[in-house]
């Protein structure tokens, strides 16, 4: 969109990056603003209408000449130049007009290779699968998303992966130019800070308002990213910097070189110290959450526990320590404690105190669930990161001592630390744990079969047998479960052997429901090209926020065996109204349903195997008899071995 | 009631043994487990989960099983006379009783490794 001012050749970029860098290009410092506004020559008038024949054969027609139309090179054939230094594999998006010149340049300039584009029904399924992508290889995509409309849309996952500490590329396009861009839609769908919206849960955000400011802006839009804490960024993206071509003015460009940047690590006094603590402490529990960013952290872990023959909790945001080593403990060990380590504990105040929903005073009651002298630790990265009005770093919990700091990074040093400060009448009194613990270990292995076992033949299907089917089915093959939503009472974490960092990917951060399923098939889809078998116990309530991501499944062949949970209702909500109302000492209204009115997802059921099979998934149910799961389960897994998605619609117990 | 209270009140019922209530419906308790909420935490057959204790089975005696739902204090919210009867709770641990022994792990296939 161009058109002379008084002689001197402008577009709306140039107008736009007067506006934005106080006469950085010559010729525009010479306009006055009234000739700037005032565009005197006549041009082509935007419309939000349907094209006519005439401007159709136009768009569509072969150019008669080689180059094109718009007389040098487009601005977004840059950014894909820029995009694809970064080596991002993936861009799940839903398509739209304030990104469809860097649309354009990503399948046809680009080749639709690094990224490839990735075919999605709705913004927030595009970001929860770069979420779920991320936790298998470490490595973020990039998503595009549509103006203030689409944003808004991806809100809810871009929330997730902030609390999750996982980085997300977010490219949001937008109209900037009010003067040049088209009236109606495309106007409603633009706005002057399109990040405001996210500025809250992102790490960074940018309006990059030339070609050459989008290469900064994507390298450290990236870097960002991917320093610890990880955290999605977002990227206001002009469509009109997308769609011009590249003039004189941008004779210079250059792309900046991305080198990863180290993680933060603990400053070596507070280590020291640390280290101090828990070598004579006489009994030290350590706590992970968000601990093993990588393989590399399992390994890590397992090496400071058996140092210490301290025993683990892991509260399992990640897979950290493998749930069958004898140091693996359930979270009442922390009773005891004299010592205790957190590692990226995503709630440290909640880790060492109890909150009991139980009314009093309206609110509930709390309560300390350590002795009162007990040492307290803290490794965290989270603590870089604080912001203000979304309040997930929880309650505020006072520690011993506080490295604000990556622990993976952290715990070579603190490993060498203790190796330090061991004694050899330390290091015997520390074997000494190891008989006591192995026992606690079995001891419990041996109580969880038992509770398994209870109710195992009912229908509809216990969680335990719904989880140990799966199980079965699946543990021959180099497995990773990639979704657990819907509470099956932890039962993969409590029984299926646990030892791989990829066994286990962790959950959604903010508890936004609606993850399970995008991120799924995007962890799927990082297993797929790395040859594994993926699994996910998916609930029905999770499900229906988005389930046009099922088909993005099957569209892109990407294996996933599909285990439903469905309890046919929003089950915590069941739990929380009838709370309310036995402590208001009243009857639940049931209506019709199983539970209180507004928390059922029956009458009618839902047939989630149809839904499935309407998108291109192989999907069988629903099974409501114990028996039948089995063989379905064998044939589901036939299915995603041959490179298929598969569901199974499973009638379950509620927990 | 605090939990001390509560659970005073649990030993007591278990010790002496308070009046026994009448013998309750099995039939009429299953569906009062399930329409009264019961089954929301404990699970349809009472199995339990992460959100309440097994009940199936339980070792309670009818008496104490009353006393507790009418008096807990802890996550469990109270349920008193007006939403559930001692006549229901009696059909509910009919119910509960009912419930087949779990069998023993290592003769299920897929808990004996």
């Amino acid at each position: 969109m161009t058109g002379p001012v008084d002689g001197v050749p402008t577009n709306r970029r140039n107008f736009l990056r007067g506006a934005a860098l106080a006469g950085a290009a010559p010729a525009l410092a010479t306009m006055t603003p009234a000739q700037a506004a005032v565009p005197t020559a006549p041009r082509p008038l935007p419309s939000a209408l349907p094209p006519t024949a005439q401007r159709i054969a136009a768009e569509v027609g072969t150019p008669e000449a080689e180059g094109n139309r718009i007389g040098g090179k487009a601005g977004s054939d840059f950014m894909v130049d820029v995009i694809k230094t970064l080596d991002i594999k993936y861009t799940p998006s839903n398509c739209a007009s304030s990104f469809r010149a860097l649309h354009e340049s990503l399948i046809n300039y680009g080749e639709n290779k690094s990224p490839e584009y990735l075919s999605c029904m709705h913004e927030e399924s595009g970001v929860g699968m770069a979420h779920g992508y991320f936790k298998i290889t470490g490595k973020p995509l990039m998503t595009m998303v549509h103006g203030t409309v689409g944003l808004q849309h991806a809100t809810m996952g871009i929330y997730n992966a902030f609390c999750d500490r996982v980085p997300v590329i977010i490219i949001a396009g937008n109209d900037l130019d009010a003067a040049y861009r088209p009236p109606g839609v495309p106007t409603f769908h633009s706005a002057q800070d399109i990040n405001a919206i996210v500025r809250d849960y992102t790490k960074w955000d940018d309006t990059p308002v030339s070609p050459q400011a989008f290469a900064l802006t994507m390298v450290r839009g990236y870097k960002v990213a991917m320093t610890p804490p990880f955290g999605p960024v977002s990227i206001s993206l002009d469509a009109g910097i997308q769609q011009e071509p590249l003039s004189e003015h941008h004779k210079d460009l250059y792309i900046p070189k991305f080198n990863m940047p180290t993680p933060p690590a603990g400053e070596m006094g507070a280590v020291k110290e640390a280290a101090r603590l828990l070598v004579n402490a006489e009994n030290p529990v350590i706590i992970a959450d968000r601990s093993a960013r990588t393989a590399e952290g399992v390994g890590l872990l397992v090496e400071l526990a058996e140092l210490l023959q301290a025993p683990v909790v892991d509260q399992r945001n990640r897979m950290n320590f493998p749930n069958t080593h004898y140091l693996s403990r359930a979270p009442g060990v922390i009773s005891s404690a004299d010592v205790i380590l957190g590692l990226e504990l995503s709630d440290f105040w909640g880790t060492v105190n109890a909150y009991s929903d139980n009314g009093v005073n309206g609110i509930g009651e709390n309560a300390p669930k350590i002795k009162k002298n007990t040492k307290l630790i803290s490794i965290n990265a989270s603590e870089l990161i604080t912001k203000s009005n979304y309040q997930d770093f929880q309650r505020f919990q006072p520690v011993d001592i506080a490295m604000p700091a990556d622990a993976q990074a952290t715990l070579p040093a603190l490993i060498e630390a203790i190796k330090s400060a061991l004694t050899p009448d330390k290091k015997r009194a520390i074997e000494g744990r190891i008989e006591k613990a192995k026992k606690a270990h079995a001891d419990a292995r041996n109580r969880e079969l038992q509770t398994a076992a209870i109710a195992w033949d009912a229908s509809p299907i216990s969680t335990a047998r719904l989880c140990m089917e799966t199980w079965a089915a699946i543990k021959d093959q180099d497995w990773s479960l990639v979704a657990s939503e819907g509470n099956v009472s932890n039962w993969p974490n409590r029984l299926w052997k646990m030892e791989k960092h990829h066994h286990w990917i962790g959950r959604s951060g903010g508890y936004g429901v609606g993850y399970g399923a995008p991120a799924s098939v995007g962890a799927a889809l990082a297993n797929r090209d790395l040859g594994r078998f993926s699994v996910s116990i998916q609930s029905d309530g999770d499900l229906m926020f988005a389930p046009g991501v099922l088909w993005t499944a099957a569209r892109h062949k990407i294996p996933l065996l599909s285990v439903m949970h469905n309890n046919r209702a929003w089950h915590q909500e069941v739990m929380h109204v009838q709370r309310m109302a036995s402590f208001r000492d009243r009857a639940s209204n049931y209506g019709n349903d199983l539970g209180p009115i507004g928390t059922s997802i029956m009458n009618p059921d839902i047939e989630y195997h149809k839904l499935a099979e309407s998108m291109g998934w192989w999907a069988k149910g629903p099974i409501k008899d114990p028996a039948d799961l089995g063989p379905a389960l064998k044939e589901a897994v036939a299915v995603v071995k041959s490179g298929q998605p598969a569901l199974l619609n499973v009638w379950t117990q509620p927990r | 009631m605090n939990r001390l209270g509560v659970f005073a009140v649990t030993i007591a019922a278990t010790l002496i043994g308070l009046s026994a209530a009448q013998a309750g419906d099995a039939e009429k308790g299953k569906a009062t487990f399930i329409h009264k909420g019961c089954y929301e935490c404990h699970g349809f057959e009472g199995q339990g989960g992460s959100a309440g204790l097994r009940l199936s089975n339980t070792k309670l005696p009818e008496d104490g099983l009353i006393a507790f739902v009418r008096g807990t204090s802890g996550a469990m919210p109270p349920f008193s006379s007006k939403i559930i009867s001692d006549a229901e709770l009696s059909d509910i641990y009919a119910y509960l009783q009912s419930r087949p022994q779990p069998a023993d792990p290592k003769t299920i296939p897929l808990l004996a490794n």
